[in-house]
């Protein structure tokens, strides 16, 4: 039985969608059972059908609906531009920013400014938890490769220094950046000429073994899991083991959205959440091997 | 600028030295290091050996303690940490931002040079490295174009070390969970990626197959060149055609380009391949020696034919110059 009903997150998209497809989706998100909704581009910089106005509108949206808000950011950041719009969402006061690269954390912690470290910063022990937190981190996204037995000698630390511990429980997880757009090279196309491509894929591009199995997705110069990580079933396990917030990665808008349903149905009436996975419109293979400290691909239970 | 070369254990050290390094980079018999591998690495005697044998000869020891420790295994890195420190070694590789804490408790100013398996790709992460930490130089992951790299040494705190040749990450590195997502073990976690231990190969219908945990990364025609199923170079299918998905098996070769990475102030030259025989380090690192020499010494370009020379010690036979060229990207 569910004592204590974990807050919901929504990760930034991270996918390239048009403006019209984001504000759409983030309309449905306002009124949808979520409690934190991450914001922003965390692959590209040459997506910007969205402005910072844009993301700054939404943002407004979402918090007047109630949502705690909190503006992602870029995860490899190689150019001097993408650092000068780092700095104007990482020295800004008005919303929390989640940092994927430690220049996040230089420009926030510098501007006595607090944050989220997001899964791409590496944490994997309390020294580096410890450090993180002097220097202003105030929630941890665990790293998607780490599972129950390696947050176990941690949960504690975090508690007493009110860290919250977000964990993914929903989505295809990030497992990979690279300098190559792996989308433009499936159209034979350079990253500076590539037609921003991935505009046609609402969730990337499946790669499979030429055996038909299921290998990677990409979705630009992101390399993600082509499994859908889901421990709704292990929700429970995740509350016993420290898990504040659960994560949700967006897949397709629709599907999204019936997940956060789902998951947020389950906390208010049942002793542990049900997924229903034939009310979502994609056909989705599933993993939740990192949890259990064995591959990530593979499904336990 | 320096060349730096890899010495996964006694033997390669001596090539290494005698071939003309500035410095050699080592690791330890366990996970602490991102080469990992059965019958690699040093012990403690080999390490006081290998230090006495470079630095009569003024070359450095570099020990790579660059994975991340996760908390139940915490003492394993920090020991690691004292047994270099304790034997001598000049400086060491790191990624961990606690490792690089536990350091600094124990000095204030031993040399810490950050690991490409930190992945800073630019002036801010730099800067982040060097005001918490002091780092005296950054490895640069292999995704930056040549103009960045040069932007970088220009205004980075620290020095810059790039890589020069071996085999490409085409990953920001430390970044990457594909191993782990396919194996359970990851460079982060265990210093490994696609780990032998799950490798496969099998004939089927005459093609030769090679699998990782089952999963199968290529399939060779017969006199096809089948190299290592490293997990990002195989041949998988994308809406029904089958292409190298992620890069081709080929490895990085930046000699072309030496003048440049110079003049930019690039401070040390990386030579890839702790996992490769005394034979090949020997070769590379004489190779390397010349070209670095004609360039800081005599302002000569690397002819074609050198640059090639080395393609029969490169994976798959090819090389790229990689992210350096932006149509690589």
């Amino acid at each position: 039985m569910i004592n204590s009903k974990p807050k919901i997150s929504l990760a930034a998209v991270p996918y390239f969608w048009s403006k019209e497809s984001y504000l759409s989706f983030y309309h449905q998100v306002a009124s949808a059972p979520v409690d934190i909704v991450y914001i922003g581009e965390t692959v590209c910089s040459k997506r910007r059908s969205m402005k910072l106005a844009d993301w700054l509108a939404i943002a407004e949206l979402l918090s007047a609906s109630g949502k705690q808000v909190v503006l992602s950011t870029l995860t490899l950041l190689e150019a001097e531009s993408e650092l000068g719009y780092l700095s104007k969402l990482a020295s800004q006061k008005n919303y929390l920013i989640e940092a994927n690269d430690v220049a996040a954390i230089q420009i926030a912690s510098e501007n006595k400014n607090s944050f989220v470290a997001g899964s791409a910063i590496n944490i994997y022990n309390n020294r580096s938890l410890m450090r993180l937190k002097e220097l202003g981190m105030s929630r941890w996204v665990v790293p998607v490769e780490l599972g129950c037995d390696d947050l176990l000698p941690m949960i504690q630390l975090a508690a007493r220094e009110s860290v919250e511990i977000e964990y993914q429980v929903f989505g295809r997880m990030p497992l990979a950046y690279s300098a190559r757009c792996f989308t433009a090279r499936h159209h034979q196309l350079t990253k500076d000429q590539c037609q921003l491509r991935c505009l046609e894929d609402e969730q990337g591009v499946l790669v499979n073994t030429q055996e038909g199995e299921g290998f990677v997705q990409i979705n630009g110069i992101q390399t993600q899991s082509s499994k859908v990580s889901n421990l709704i079933h292990q929700s429970l396990s995740l509350l016993n083991h420290g898990i504040d917030i659960f994560r949700i990665v967006p897949v397709s808008a629709v599907d999204t959205i019936e997940v956060i349903q789902q998951i947020s149905d389950g906390f208010l009436t049942l002793a542990e959440p049900l997924f229903e996975p034939n009310k979502l419109v994609g056909d989705y293979q599933y993993c939740n091997g990192y949890w259990f400290q064995i591959e990530g691909m593979n499904q336990v239970g | 600028m320096d060349l730096v070369c890899p010495a996964g254990n006694y033997q390669s050290l001596i090539k290494a030295v005698d071939g003309g390094a500035d410095a050699v980079y080592i690791g330890l018999r366990n996970e602490t290091n991102a080469r990992h591998f059965a019958g690699l690495n040093f012990t403690d005697k080999q390490i006081t050996k290998g230090i006495d044998y470079a630095h009569q000869r003024k070359c450095k020891v570099y020990c790579a303690i660059n994975t991340y420790p996760r908390e139940a295994h915490w003492q394993r890195w920090t020991s690691s940490v004292d047994q270099a420190m304790d034997l001598g070694i000049d400086t060491l590789i790191v990624a961990d931002i606690g490792v690089m804490e536990y350091i600094r408790s124990r000095s204030a100013d031993f040399p810490i040079h950050l690991s490409v398996q930190a992945s800073a790709t630019n002036l801010q992460a730099l800067n982040f490295y060097y005001q918490n930490f002091g780092i005296l130089r950054a490895v640069l992951p292999r995704v930056l174009s040549l103009r960045q790299v040069a932007q970088l040494a220009k205004t980075a705190p620290c020095e810059i070390e790039v890589f020069g040749f071996g085999s490409l990450c085409i990953m920001a590195e430390g970044r990457c969970y594909l191993s782990s997502y396919m194996t359970g073990e990851s460079p982060n976690t265990k210093g490994v990626c696609s780990p032998a231990a799950y490798v496969d190969w099998q004939e089927q219908d005459g093609k030769l197959e090679s699998r990782l945990n089952n999963l199968l990364i290529d399939r060779f025609s017969e006199g096809e060149n089948a190299g290592y199923p490293t997990l990002c170079k195989g041949r998988f299918e994308v809406d029904s055609s089958v292409e190298h998905v992620l890069e081709e098996p080929t490895s990085l070769n930046t000699m072309g380009i030496l003048p440049e990475l110079n003049s930019a102030g690039v401070a040390a030259i990386k030579i890839e391949g702790r996992q490769r025989s005394p034979a090949y380090v020997n070769q590379v690192t004489r190779a390397w020696r010349k070209a670095i020499d004609g360039v800081v010494l005599h302002g000569k370009r690397v002819g074609l034919e050198e640059i090639s020379g080395l393609a029969n010690l490169a994976e798959g036979k090819q090389t790229t110059i990689g992210a350096y060229e932006r149509s690589w990207q």
